[in-house]
């Protein structure tokens, strides 16, 4: 990219978050309301808040949580996407059953899941796991069903063995739809992880944006919805970026149908 | 009838479809599809199936393909009768846009195949290079198929198809979608492959000329339901051009003559 045309997407990137930021730090400079501090208090005591500890003492564990639910709502939902999408059978008999599923909002499940899995490590992973399964599964069986039937039958006629159709075929022709529902699933993570320690924790991030608001420790509790969006977009742009990667015959072959 | 294939031109029979039968049984409404074809294709030709638009030629190369089963009747390979995709074959798809894997690069795409045939590395690459010079292909290896013009793509599918070494190569109305320059070079190309590699070829168009310039043999098709019409031996030259061979008496009389037993397969629907 030239460098014009890379300021010119940095300057379009960041002027809005430059204004809205802009904004709030001149809507709440000469605020002395004790629930909304000045912008310039809260990112004064942002550094000191999250970097001497805590980073790895609650940070860390939240991040490690997220990831551990993620990845494993990742192998279940894809494994599972195809071998429902692969079988019109199995699909008829569980499918009324994931509509079920699915239509739970996951942080009900939390208190129930208390109950099976106690306060550990292992209730806050189950959490993000059964949010997070249920939009990857449902786009892998929709993505399976959507293999080409011209690029099936080639696959056929070339005898692919079944580990290989799954690999070459099965896996890359739904790619695109998994990796919607995998996007859906980050961002309903990040929601479990944040949900599931405020219930009963003793480290993480919602635990602590929880302790702040509850010793009246405001600015600190803002610098905990600060840091939660930094991890967002963190967390997002790994994501694009290892799409782009994987994905990039999908977007290269949209934009050559595009041209024609 | 004995096979013994001797590598010479229609030594024995390669396919033997006997009787073939398919019924579409759909919801509350049967169509029938194919009626009763019988026809052989020894080793080694190159014969063009024709018939009007809906004569199941589709259907046809789909249930020889071992992609569909036929309702009645049996179609067999090499002396084995079909029920699957038989290995020695290798289709050739209209939708070359649909045929080959976006995801895979041209040269991936050309190997798969052989690997999934457990050839070893160093002669699958020896194979993937010679068939995509062979179809004027070297260069474009690392390319995606989406890169490339309809033209170069079905190259590429018919050089995937080469590489596979099939005894037989079943091609569906490969040149359909696209356009008439690409398709005159694509023909040839067909011709010069089959002459090489002495392959038998089950070429299927709704193109008469086609049909005439390419094949040894045309078997015609009647409207749906479908039956042979008649076999129409192609007495042409072997050595064919496009603008000499296109020009000869003998094709325009081939033409007309398959051109007005299409039309009257047309005729006998509208009747």
């Amino acid at each position: 990219m030239r460098p014009l045309a890379l300021a010119r997407r940095l300057v379009l990137l960041l002027a809005l978050p430059a204004v809205l930021a802009g904004a709030w730090w001149a809507a709440t400079e000469d605020s002395t309301d004790f629930f909304w501090p000045p912008l310039s208090d809260i990112l004064g005591t942002f550094g000191e808040t999250w970097f001497t500890g805590r980073f790895t003492a609650d940070v860390l564990p939240s991040l490690a949580r997220l990831l551990a639910g993620y990845l494993v709502a990742l192998v279940l939902g894809v494994g599972l996407g195809v071998a429902i999408g692969s079988f019109r059978t199995l699909r008829g008999l569980v499918e009324p059953v994931m509509e079920f599923f699915r239509a739970i909002p996951p942080p009900v499940l939390v208190p129930i899941l208390m109950l099976f899995a106690g306060i550990g490590n292992g209730m806050k992973v189950l959490v993000i796991v059964s949010g997070c399964l249920w939009p990857v599964l449902l786009n892998t069986v929709e993505g399976v069903r959507s293999v080409d039937e011209v690029l099936r039958d080639t696959a056929r006629c070339y005898r692919l063995r079944p580990h290989a159709r799954i690999i070459h075929l099965v896996l890359p022709g739904a790619g695109p739809r998994i990796f919607a529902g995998a996007r859906q699933a980050l961002s309903i993570g990040i929601i479990l992880m944040v949900i599931s320690e405020m219930f009963a924790a003793s480290d993480g991030i919602g635990f602590t944006v929880i302790q702040f608001q509850r010793s009246f420790a405001i600015p600190q509790m803002w610098t905990g919805i600060i840091m939660l969006g930094l991890i967002g977009i963190v967390l997002s742009l790994a994501f694009h970026a290892l799409e782009a990667r994987v994905l990039s015959w999908y977007t290269g072959q949209r934009r050559a149908q595009r041209e024609g | 009838m004995t096979t013994t294939d001797t590598g010479s031109r229609t030594s024995g029979t390669m396919l033997d479809v006997r009787g073939l039968r398919k019924v579409y049984d759909g919801r509350g409404r049967r169509v029938e599809a194919i009626r009763d074809l019988t026809f052989t294709v020894g080793t080694g030709e190159l014969v063009c199936i024709v018939g009007p638009s809906g004569a199941g030629k589709t259907t046809l190369l789909r249930c020889t393909a071992g992609l569909l089963n036929c309702t009645a009747g049996e179609v067999t390979l090499e002396g084995e009768r079909v029920t699957g995709p038989p290995p020695g074959m290798a289709v050739v798809f209209q939708e070359y846009g649909r045929s080959l894997f976006p995801w895979m690069t041209v040269r991936q795409n050309v190997e798969l195949p052989l690997k999934e045939k457990r050839i070893p590395r160093a002669k699958r690459r020896h194979l993937v290079e010679e068939a995509l010079a062979a179809v004027g292909l070297a260069e474009v290896g690392d390319a995606h198929p989406w890169q490339l013009s309809g033209g170069m793509q079905q190259r590429v599918a018919i050089a995937r198809a080469v590489a596979y070494e099939p005894h037989i190569l079943l091609m569906d109305e490969p040149f359909a979608a696209v356009d008439a320059q690409t398709r005159a070079d694509l023909e040839d190309l067909v011709r010069s492959l089959w002459k090489r590699l002495r392959v038998t070829v089950l070429f299927v168009t709704h193109d008469i000329d086609e049909s005439v310039y390419l094949a040894q043999r045309v078997i015609v098709l009647s409207d749906s339901p479908t039956v042979v019409l008649e076999e129409v031996v192609i007495d042409l030259p072997d050595d064919r051009d496009q603008l000499t061979t296109r020009s000869l008496p003998r094709f325009a009389e081939l033409r007309s003559h398959v051109y007005r037993l299409v039309q009257q397969a047309k005729a006998g629907r509208e009747g």
